[in-house]
């Protein structure tokens, strides 16, 4: 079965790494900056992939220092090495199967004592180990003082400080990662104590598990692990041994089932007198900045006005920005480039013509001009996520959430579907359980993306003129309406009302770092115009050869034809051959609604496609057709992370399948309905 | 159903926005437990309540750090008073 999706990787083998090139992995908590300190030391450098059968992005760059070449790999955040999901899992079977040069471990030196219980582990593992603390001016800001030396001293790590806001600040931070990889010195590291009656235990668990080939993993850290009731090293160490041996080593177990909250509150103590010389708290009743910025923010009701004015802003300033962008591109771009092809291709035969001029740039050239309009919302969203407001959007949400059996964590990656489903679906990730990732999964296509926002808000003013905003916020909360009720009634059948638990860090507010900003959009952007030159084009070109194949004559060609045959089961929506097709290509990008009726009705571009189209249809089809296209079944690219995501094709179609009812109930009652009304 | 030893322990989603109270007990299972650790929320450790509007989630702070907490979790958490209040 694939549906094992965070099973360990069986080859846990030491990959031999280049010898001239140091492998360092960056490790920390969550909300830490690490990924601002990667963008930082990396550069342009980087490569984004995944790891090898899972689905979670691995990010790998290098950097070169005093001549000397470094790999660097970011680690996904985790909180412990006690894996909680995929991501944690990685993190951990990296650290401690991989055995990398160094261990950068990023520390908030805001939140110091919490951050530090990921070093807390680490430091118990044999890979070297340096303690970065990052967010300095943070802390600071938050009445906190750290001195580093003092720490050092303290732990028997390295330590030290930084602040990752400027690119010089990076030197101390490179000699310090290059002198810890070269370094023979051994410290002499201070690890946590464990409870007297649980070292017993842990000394019996070890005579036991001695006998067998644990490596690469240390006998010691399994031994822990086990104590802890880690279910991934439970079931791993259960599988290798015969099962009286088993029993005997369960047997020590099961008398201290509650030994991780012991051993968790020996990390903290540990904590506690490591830091005691090394920092000064700030004083009792001292309101931060985040506390009074959050008496707004996360207030219940002030809490979701200040989201709606927030989410309103942002689309706002995405739409009145982005759309003359757009036409300004379609305008100075597209159409200059169509006539320009359409010149120089003057003598080549019309096939040729048509499918370049008509097919290639009319198709994928009117897809990228939405390109400004997601490139605002990405950064919108970046930066809302970089200053910590995303964890308050959650927060305030929380309540609604509830009615869809999930919690607050749930409404981040939905309202990213707002950008692109794509992105939506793999953001799921974040939530802790796999109920509440599905069922969000299955909501997820009901957001309407930017290419479907596109898509209705060209068209609503051709059909409908000045009525066009009320048609699209209508669309827009017809969708939402759907989503909530198909969530209620989603969780009463599927998951019979269970909930999951909601614990989220609700990170300091911090001036945003535009590097990471501008680095999270140039990535999104750049798998958008990927797709568009891929996908999209050749299905432009698919369309556009349908269209045009056998003969050239548009009585009868195989797009006709296609549309004909399916047309029985558009009529029942008001929708003729024509738009039928344009439906269907929409399943491969949703952009493509556009592109195809701007095939099928003659120019790519131009007021000719614009009257034309006008003059065709009813508004009781043109409504029909936009409320179906904003719910129809999730494109090509959303479908395959799906399948991607919950490893299983069962809930791919049940999603396909839900949509394409949902998507056509709702056409065939809009279509009637607005016929009726008149 | 009886829950011997509550008496004088309160649910923390019962403390009110800006009192102090030390965390007594966290009774849920062994994944929970283990998320609730790695914030910070281990027995004895105190807990400030930033946020309770008496429904939905609360924010507290422990160990420097702000945590959202949904209600049904904070009911789980079973606190005592802290004297320094």
């Amino acid at each position: 079965m694939s549906d094992c999706h965070d099973c360990p990787s069986p080859d846990t083998q030491r990959k031999p790494h280049n010898p001239g090139t140091p492998l360092i992995a960056l490790v920390g908590q969550p909300n830490v900056g690490k990924s601002t300190v990667f963008n930082l030391l990396t550069g342009m450098n980087q490569h984004v992939g995944n790891w090898p059968g899972k689905t979670v992005e691995r990010k790998e760059g290098t950097f070169k220092y005093a001549g000397k070449k470094f790999t660097l790999v970011d680690l996904p955040g985790t909180y412990s090495l006690s894996a909680n999901s995929a991501e944690e899992l990685i993190t951990r079977e990296f650290i401690v199967t991989e055995s990398p040069d160094l261990v950068v471990a990023l520390v908030n030196a805001a939140s110091l004592e919490r951050s530090l219980y990921l070093v807390a582990e680490l430091i118990a593992l044999p890979a070297p180990l340096l303690v970065v603390l990052n967010m300095m001016d943070v802390a600071e800001q938050e009445g906190y003082h750290i001195e580093p030396d003092v720490l050092e001293a303290a732990l028997g790590v390295p330590v030290i400080a930084f602040t990752a806001t400027h690119l010089q600040n990076t030197q101390p931070l490179l000699m310090a990662m290059k002198t810890t990889v070269e370094q023979s010195i051994q410290h002499q590291r201070r690890i946590p104590a464990i409870r007297q009656d649980h070292q017993l235990v842990l000394d019996e668990v070890t005579a036991h598990l001695e006998k067998y080939p644990l490596a690469p993993y240390p006998v010691d850290w399994v031994a822990l692990k086990l104590l802890e009731g880690d279910v991934e090293i439970t079931r791993k160490i259960k599988g290798m041994m015969p099962p009286q041996e088993w029993e005997e080593i369960h047997y020590h177990l099961r008398q201290h089932d509650d030994a991780l909250l012991a051993i968790a509150s020996g990390r903290y103590e540990w904590i506690g007198r490591m830091t005691r010389a090394a920092v000064t708290r700030p004083k009792v009743g001292q309101i931060s900045l985040t506390d009074r910025l959050d008496r707004w923010a996360a207030h219940p009701v002030a809490g979701l006005l200040t989201l709606g004015l927030v989410l309103g802003f942002v689309f706002w300033l995405t739409f009145t920005l982005g759309s003359p962008l757009q036409i300004l591109m379609e305008n100075y771009l597209v159409i200059p480039a169509a006539n320009l092809a359409s010149e120089a291709l003057s003598s080549a035969p019309a096939w040729l013509r048509g499918s370049i001029v008509e097919g290639i740039i009319g198709g994928v050239g009117s897809v990228l001009t939405f390109l400004p309009i997601l490139i605002i919302f990405f950064a919108c969203f970046g930066f809302l996520e970089d200053v910590g407001y995303m964890a308050r959007a959650a927060f305030v949400m929380d309540n609604f959430m509830h009615w869809m059996g999930l919690h607050g964590k749930s409404f981040l990656p939905l309202f990213l579907g707002f950008g692109c489903n794509v992105p939506a679906v793999i953001g799921t990730r974040t939530i802790d359980s796999w109920k509440s990732r599905i069922l969000t999964i299955l909501l997820a296509p009901l957001v309407p993306c930017t290419a479907r926002m596109a898509v209705v808000a060209f068209l609503a003013p051709i059909f409908f003129g000045d009525k066009a905003i009320f048609v699209v916020w209508g669309l827009v909360a017809l969708s939402i309406v759907i989503l909530i009720l198909l969530g209620v009634i989603l969780n009463r059948v599927l998951f019979k009302g269970e909930r999951s638990a909601f614990i989220m860090e609700m990170p300091l507010y911090h001036i945003p770092n535009w590097r990471t900003i501008r680095l999270l959009v140039w990535q999104r952007s750049l798998s958008f115009i990927k797709k568009a030159g891929t996908t999209i084009l050749v299905i432009s070109l698919i369309i556009w050869l349908l269209g045009y194949l056998p003969n050239g004559n548009p009585d009868n060609n195989l797009l006709t034809k296609t549309g004909r045959f399916l047309e029985p089961a558009g009529s029942i929506m008001g929708l003729d051959w024509r738009l039928t097709v344009a439906l269907l290509t929409s399943f491969l990008a949703k952009e493509n609604a556009i592109a195809t009726l701007g095939v099928l009705f003659g120019s790519a571009a131009g007021s000719g496609f614009t009257q034309a189209i006008a003059a065709a249809y009813s508004p009781a089809t043109a409504l029909a057709f936009l409320t179906v296209s904003i719910l129809f079944i999730p494109c090509a690219a959303t479908v395959a992370v799906i399948r991607q995501e919950t490893g299983s094709w069962k809930w791919t179609f049940l999603n396909i399948g839900l949509m394409l009812f949902i998507s056509v109930l709702a056409g065939v009652i809009v279509y009637h309905a607005a016929g009726w009304v008149g | 159903m009886i829950k011997p030893q509550i008496e004088n322990r309160i649910r923390l989603s019962e403390i009110n926005t800006g009192r102090q109270v030390t965390l007594a007990r966290v009774q849920v299972g062994l994944e929970l437990t283990s998320r609730l650790t790695s914030l910070g929320l281990t027995p004895g450790v105190k807990v400030q309540v930033l946020q309770n509007h008496g429904r939905g989630p609360i924010i507290i702070n422990v160990r420097g750090t702000h945590v959202a907490l949904g209600r049904g979790e904070a009911e789980k958490l079973l606190v005592e008073p802290c004297g320094d209040a």
